[in-house]
């Protein structure tokens, strides 16, 4: 049993509730994406499973073991990969490796087969400093680092920030490659089109899950009509759309805005409504949601 | 108007061309996004777009001076906000607003009336005598932009600003940006987020020390045949 259970987790900072009897189940082998903005409650979270917090009320547990009772033997079997970059920067690629192996009381060759898709990518470097790497490497290095061990349960704690989009790509495919491991991932980002590459989603606000399925399932779930507009002045049309009467929602998407509308509102009444403003070039078009807009609507 | 006009912009280290005779123009206003894969020559190139690198060749103007010769003046007419959280943790709001205001050589009138807009504009008048240090993400990303334009500057450099934020968040942002530029300054920024790139007027995408591509979102996306601004750069940049 390789999973997550969480039920009824609480935990207060003083007067600010953190977290709000939390309750949700991670599968063995999951890949399991937390989504939320900054002060949701997603690091408190991780603390908590990662036995580094104890919560007010509730129970946790990972792989089986109870987060306040076992929390020893938690830490011995997961793996932790924190945003900020965390190795040591004077040590090799290779001497950091070899650290984390050493502390969790293995060696590099026992695991190498786990790491070696991944390793075998910044192996060329392994006698670079870690701290001379690029973003990219440096993530991957952390990676290996935090699987060395060959953890049941592993936490990425928004992994991927101030990485270039290729290696970002990248990252994701070897997360799906772990599944093969089955190892279990829960993973935090504030990142849309990552959370579209997870198994399930869970978005957190204020502690509290406002929406907890398969990144399919929580889009269908959109049921409010959704356009897409343009004009040539994009932002003054944001503003005007803003103080239209059949308005829910406009948020900037790119090169559209996404405008949100009361159910009964036709194309017909936005585009009437931009010529009246004066708008030029009115583009106004049905849009498919993403978990994106979602997000936004819920929030 | 162009604000900046580059031409055949170069710098090279010992043999390596890090820069290599590249060539843009940026329009006032416009919301300019300027992409790369880490090591495709960005950093560089902006480095000596905002003065703190000389150029190896090329002719190049910012804000109407040259990038050789007159860096100085450059300085004056831009704003730069780094990617790394660069106002002082440890004094509030208000006074972050003093000092930088102070760098740029602000009056006293000037500075009290930039510091009663700019707490007007990022909606911090209740927060203005906090520790900047214990401020949300978001906050401190918003009040960093309009420090960077505490001086009224034409154009306004922005190295990945919004890494780390959440969708809600990035966009009351990009709001921020959009006013700037309809007020007719100009933006130039660089991210690793292609979502973020569609958010640009037209963007220019650096592979191996060049321009590889320069267009609008939309024209990049038919030129490469792609749904997205992030298929654009993996077909480029792979």
């Amino acid at each position: 049993m390789n999973g997550i259970e969480i039920e009824n987790i609480s935990k207060s900072y003083g007067a600010t509730l953190a977290l709000d009897a939390l309750t949700f189940t991670v599968q063995p082998g999951e890949r399991f994406g937390l989504l939320g903005p900054d002060g949701a409650g997603k690091s408190t979270l991780f603390k908590i499973l990662t036995t580094l917090l104890i919560p007010d009320t509730g129970r946790a547990s990972v792989a089986g073991w109870d987060v306040n009772k076992d929390f020893a033997t938690i830490r011995r079997h997961i793996g932790y990969m924190p945003g900020r970059f965390s190795l040591y920067p004077d040590l090799s690629v290779a001497e950091n490796l070899n650290f984390f192996a050493t502390i969790f009381g293995t060696k590099v060759k026992a695991n190498y087969e786990l790491i070696r898709p991944i390793y075998e990518q910044i192996e060329p470097f392994s006698k670079r400093r870690a701290g001379a790497l690029s973003g990219g490497m440096k993530q991957k290095l952390a990676l290996c680092c935090a699987l060395i061990h060959q953890p049941k349960v592993l936490f990425l704690d928004e992994p991927t920030t101030g990485v270039d989009a290729v290696s970002r790509d990248e990252f994701w495919v070897m997360l799906g490659e772990l599944k093969k491991a089955g190892i279990t991932i829960l993973v935090s980002t504030p990142y849309m089109d990552e959370a579209a590459r997870c198994e399930r989603v869970a978005l957190l606000q204020t502690g509290k899950i406002l929406a907890l399925d398969t990144p399919a399932n929580v889009v269908n779930a959109f049921n409010q009509p959704l356009w897409a507009v343009r004009a040539d002045n994009y932002y003054q049309l944001l503003l005007d759309l803003r103080q239209a009467s059949f308005t829910e929602r406009a948020e900037v998407f790119g090169e559209f805005i996404h405008l949100t509308t009361h159910t009964g509102t036709d194309r017909e009444s936005i585009v009437a409504y931009a010529q009246s403003g004066g708008h030029g070039n009115i583009v106004v078009e049905p849009a498919k949601a993403s978990i994106e807009d979602v997000f936004l609507a819920l929030m | 108007m162009n604000v900046i006009t580059a031409t055949n912009l170069t710098k090279t280290f010992g043999n390596f061309t890090a820069v290599d005779a590249i060539s843009f123009a940026v329009k006032r206003g416009e919301v300019f996004g300027f992409l790369g894969a880490n090591g495709a020559g960005k950093t560089t190139a902006i480095k000596m777009l905002i003065g703190l690198s000389k150029p190896s060749g090329g002719s190049t103007t910012v804000a109407g001076f040259d990038l050789t010769t007159q860096s100085e003046k450059i300085k004056e007419r831009i704003g730069y906000m780094s990617q790394k959280f660069s106002l002082y943790e440890d004094l509030s709001v208000r006074q972050n607003i003093n000092f930088y205001g102070g760098v740029y050589g602000l009056s006293r009138k000037t500075i009290r009336s930039q510091t009663a807009r700019i707490l007007d504009e990022v909606e911090l008048q209740a927060n203005a005598n906090d520790k900047v240090g214990s401020l949300p993400l978001g906050w401190k990303q918003r009040l960093s932009f309009a420090v960077a334009s505490v001086h009224d500057p034409d154009i306004v450099f922005l190295d990945e600003p919004t890494g780390g934020v959440d969708p809600a968040t990035r966009r009351q942002f990009w709001e921020m940006i959009y006013a700037a530029a309809a007020g007719g300054r100009t933006i130039f920024v660089t991210t690793h987020y292609m979502d973020e790139a569609e958010y640009c007027d037209r963007i220019s995408i650096m592979v191996a020390g060049k321009i590889a591509a320069l267009g609008t979102p939309g024209e990049l996306k038919q030129q490469y045949q792609a749904n997205s601004m992030g298929e654009v750069f993996l077909r480029l940049v792979r």
